[in-house]
C-alpha cells in the first residue's frame, strides 16, 4: 500500500481542523480474534437492527423461529424485524395494517429474542399516524420503518417523523444510491439528511448507509441525528472503518437484512473491521439499545445497556 | 485448514483496501486458518500488458506466499496473441489455472476465441476460473459498469471440453440455486461462496448443489475474509460438508492440475 493510513488520517485531521471531528484513529495490529466462536460472539451482546419475514415459507411464527435459530448460532441476542410476510412497495392502509399484524404475531412467538418497527406509508399520512399510535404508542413496536413508497423529502414523511420523535422512537429510512437508478420513491442519504435537518428532534437511521457507502457516509456526516445502518449490502472491506472515522462509532449500527442477507456476511463487516473492540461493541449492540431505551422503558422491557 | 479459491493481489481500482498488499494478505490469511489461497490479480482487470501482470502475480506469490499463495494467470482472448500469454502462464510461471474476466474484458463466453482457450486449457491441463461478478452492479462506478457474465454458453464449452474444470467466482447473487442445480449436469462446474447470501445460505445451497462442487472463496481483499468464515458457522453443516467445502474439494481439483 503506497499510503500510510494512519499518517493520512492524522494529516487530514490536521488539515480539516475542527470542521470535522475525527473521533479516533484506527489502530493497526491490535490483537483481536480473527476466528470467532459462538461464546465470544455472545459476549459482544449483538442486537441486529434489520430483519424481515419474507423469502422463507410458513406462518409468521414459523418464519421468525427459523430465522432466529440461525441468529443464535452466531451469538445474536435480539433482532429487530419490520414489514410483513411479503414486501409491498406502496401498501394501502389495510395492507400495512395487515403487515404489522403479521409482524406482531411473529414477535409474540419470538419472545425476548425479537423486537419490531411499524411499517408505514407516507402516501397515507393520516392512516399512518393512526397506525403509529396503534402499534407503537399503544402496542409493542419500538420504531418506524419507511421504505420506497415516497422519498424522505415528501410531505407525508415529516408528519410521521415528528410524531415518532414525540414518541421517542427511531425511524429507519431505507436509502440507496444506485448506479443503476433508484426507484421513483426511493430515498437517497441526502434525502434523509434533509429530513433530519427538518426534524432535529428525530433519530433517523439511513438504511444500507446508502449502498454506495462512500457517498452515503459523506451525505449524512454533518447531521448528528442521523445514524448509519450497515445492513443489506455486500461485505466490502473499509465500510465500517470509514463510518467510524467520519461519524464516530456511536452513530453506526449493525444490521443484517436477514433472511435475504446472511448474518455472517453482515456481521463480518464489523468483526473484520480495523477498529477498537469497544467500538465493535457499540456498533454491534450498545448503540441500538441506547436508541431504543425510551421505547423499551415505556413498554416495561428491562434491558441492560 | 482452509483453501480459499478466490483472492486477488494487485490493486482494486476504486478504493484503498487494508489487505491489498501481498505481505498483509498472507498474514491475515494465515492467522485466520487459511493454508492455501488461489490468487489472481486485480491489475488484470484494466491493464493491457497481461504478461507483466501475470509475471507480478507469480513473483508476489513466490516472494510473500511461502507456499500459501497459488498464482493464477489471466488472459484476454480478445487481445492479439493471447496464446503466448497463456503458454507463459503454463511454462514460465507453472500456473495450475487461469482466471478469466469476460465482464471487464468485454467479451461473451460464446466468442469463438473462448472455445480455442478451452481447447488449450484442456491440452495443458489447466483449470479455469470465470469471474462472474466482482462488484454489485448497483455500486459500480458510473463510468465502469460491468454486467454479470452470461453463463449459458458454458454448457456447450463443457460438453466440448469435458476435462476442463470451471470454477465460477462471485456467481451466487446472479445465478439462482435452482439454475445452478441444472448447470451441474453440464460438466465439472464449481462455485465458491463469497457472494452467497441469505440466512443459512450454505446449507440451503447444499440442498440443490452437491457438496463436491462447492468451494470456500472469500473475495479478499475487496470483501472481508470473516464473511466467508462465518458462513460456515451460520449454516448447520455435517463434518463431511465442512471438510469438503473448507479444503477437500479444492485440493482434489488442484491435484489433477499441476502442469508438469
Ligand atoms: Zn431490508
Amino acid at each position: 500500500m503506497p499510503l500510510d493510513r494512519r499518517a493520512f488520517i492524522r494529516g487530514s485531521a490536521l488539515t480539516l481542523g475542527g470542521a470535522l471531528s475525527l473521533r479516533r484513529l484506527p489502530r493497526a495490529g491490535a490483537a483481536q480474534p480473527t476466528i470467532w466462536d459462538r461464546r465470544s460472539l455472545q459476549r459482544l451482546r449483538i442486537w441486529d437492527l434489520h430483519g424481515h419475514l419474507t423469502g422463507v415459507g410458513g406462518t409468521a411464527a414459523e418464519r421468525i423461529r427459523w430465522i432466529l435459530r440461525y441468529a443464535r448460532r452466531l451469538g445474536i441476542e435480539r433482532v429487530v424485524f419490520f414489514m410483513g410476510l411479503r414486501f409491498r412497495r406502496n401498501p394501502a392502509p389495510r395492507e400495512f395494517r395487515r403487515d404489522n399484524d403479521d409482524l406482531m404475531r411473529a414477535l409474540e412467538a419470538a419472545g425476548e429474542h425479537a423486537l419490531g418497527f411499524v411499517y408505514l406509508n407516507p402516501n397515507y399520512p393520516e392512516e399512518s399516524l393512526q397506525e403509529l399510535d396503534r402499534c407503537v404508542r399503544n402496542g409493542p413496536l419500538v420504531g418506524v420503518k419507511l421504505w420506497v413508497a415516497a422519498r424522505a423529502t415528501a410531505a407525508g414523511v415529516l408528519a410521521i417523523v415528528r410524531r415518532a420523535a414525540e414518541l421517542r422512537v427511531p425511524v429507519y429510512q431505507h436509502t440507496w444510491y444506485k448506479t443503476t437508478g433508484n426507484l421513483p420513491g426511493e430515498s437517497t442519504p441526502e434525502d434523509a439528511a434533509r429530513l433530519a435537518a427538518a426534524c432535529p428532534g428525530a433519530k433517523i437511521i439511513a438504511g444500507h448507509t446508502g449502498g454506495q457507502w462512500e457517498l452515503g457516509i459523506r451525505a449524512i456526516r454533518r447531521r448528528g441525528n442521523l445514524w448509519a445502518g450497515l445492513g443489506g449490502s455486500d461485505p466490502t472491506a473499509g465500510m465500517v472503518e470509514m463510518a467510524v472515522r467520519e461519524l464516530g462509532a456511536a452513530r453506526v449500527l449493525y444490521g443484517s437484512d436477514c433472511p435475504g442477507r446472511s448474518f455472517a456476511s453482515q456481521l463480518a463487516k464489523v468483526l473484520g473491521a480495523e477498529i477498537a473492540p469497544v467500538e465493535k461493541r457499540l456498533i454491534l449492540g450498545a448503540n441500538l439499545r441506547r436508541l431504543l431505551t425510551a421505547a423499551l422503558a415505556a413498554k416495561g422491557i428491562p434491558v441492560q445497556p | 485448514m482452509i483453501v480459499d479459491v478466490n483472492v486477488h493481489l494487485g490493486r482494486w481500482p476504486f478504493r484503498y483496501l487494508r489487505h491489498d498488499d501481498p505481505a498483509r494478505m498472507a498474514k491475515k490469511l494465515r492467522s485466520s486458518g487459511v493454508g492455501q489461497a488461489w490468487a489472481g490479480n486485480f491489475d488484470a482487470l484494466l491493464h493491457v500488458d497481461l504478461d507483466a501482470v501475470n509475471h507480478n502475480t507469480a513473483l508476489w506469490c513466490r516472494r510473500w506466499g511461502g507456499g500459501l499463495l497459488v498464482p493464477l494467470g489471466s488472459v484476454n482472448p480478445r487481445l492479439p496473441d493471447w496464446q503466448t500469454t497463456l503458454l507463459r502462464c503454463v511454462q514460465r510461471h507453472k500456473m495450475p489455472g487461469l482466471r478469466l474476466y469476460p465482464g471487464y474484458h468485454g467479451y461473451q463466453l460464446d466468442d469463438p476465441a473462448v472455445g480455442e482457450l478451452f481447447r488449450l486449457a484442456q491440452q495443458h491441463r489447466l483449470l479455469l476460473q470465470v469471474a462472474v461478478r466482482l462488484e454489485d452492479p448497483r455500486t459500480q462506478h458510473p463510468l465502469l459498469q460491468v454486467p454479470d457474465v452470461n453463463l449459458a454458453p458454458l454448457q456447450g464449452l463443457l460438453k466440448a471440453f469435458p476435462r476442463v474444470p470451471v470454477v465460477l467466482l462471485g456467481a451466487l447473487r446472479s445465478v439462482s440455486t435452482r439454475e445452478l442445480e441444472a448447470m451441474m449436469d453440464w460438466g465439472p462446474l464449481y462455485v465458491e461462496i463469497s457472494m452467497l447470501e441469505g440466512t443459512a445460505g450454505v446449507q440451503r445451497l447444499l440442498q440443490r448443489v452437491p457438496r463436491q462442487r462447492v468451494l470456500f472463496g472469500s473475495h479478499m481483499p475487496l470483501f472481508v475474509l470473516e464473511s466467508a468464515l462465518l458462513k460456515l458457522m451460520e449454516s448447520e453443516l455435517s463434518q463431511e460438508e465442512q471438510e469438503a467445502i473448507r479444503h477437500r474439494n479444492a485440493q482434489v481439483l488442484l491435484s489433477g492440475k499441476k502442469p508438469s
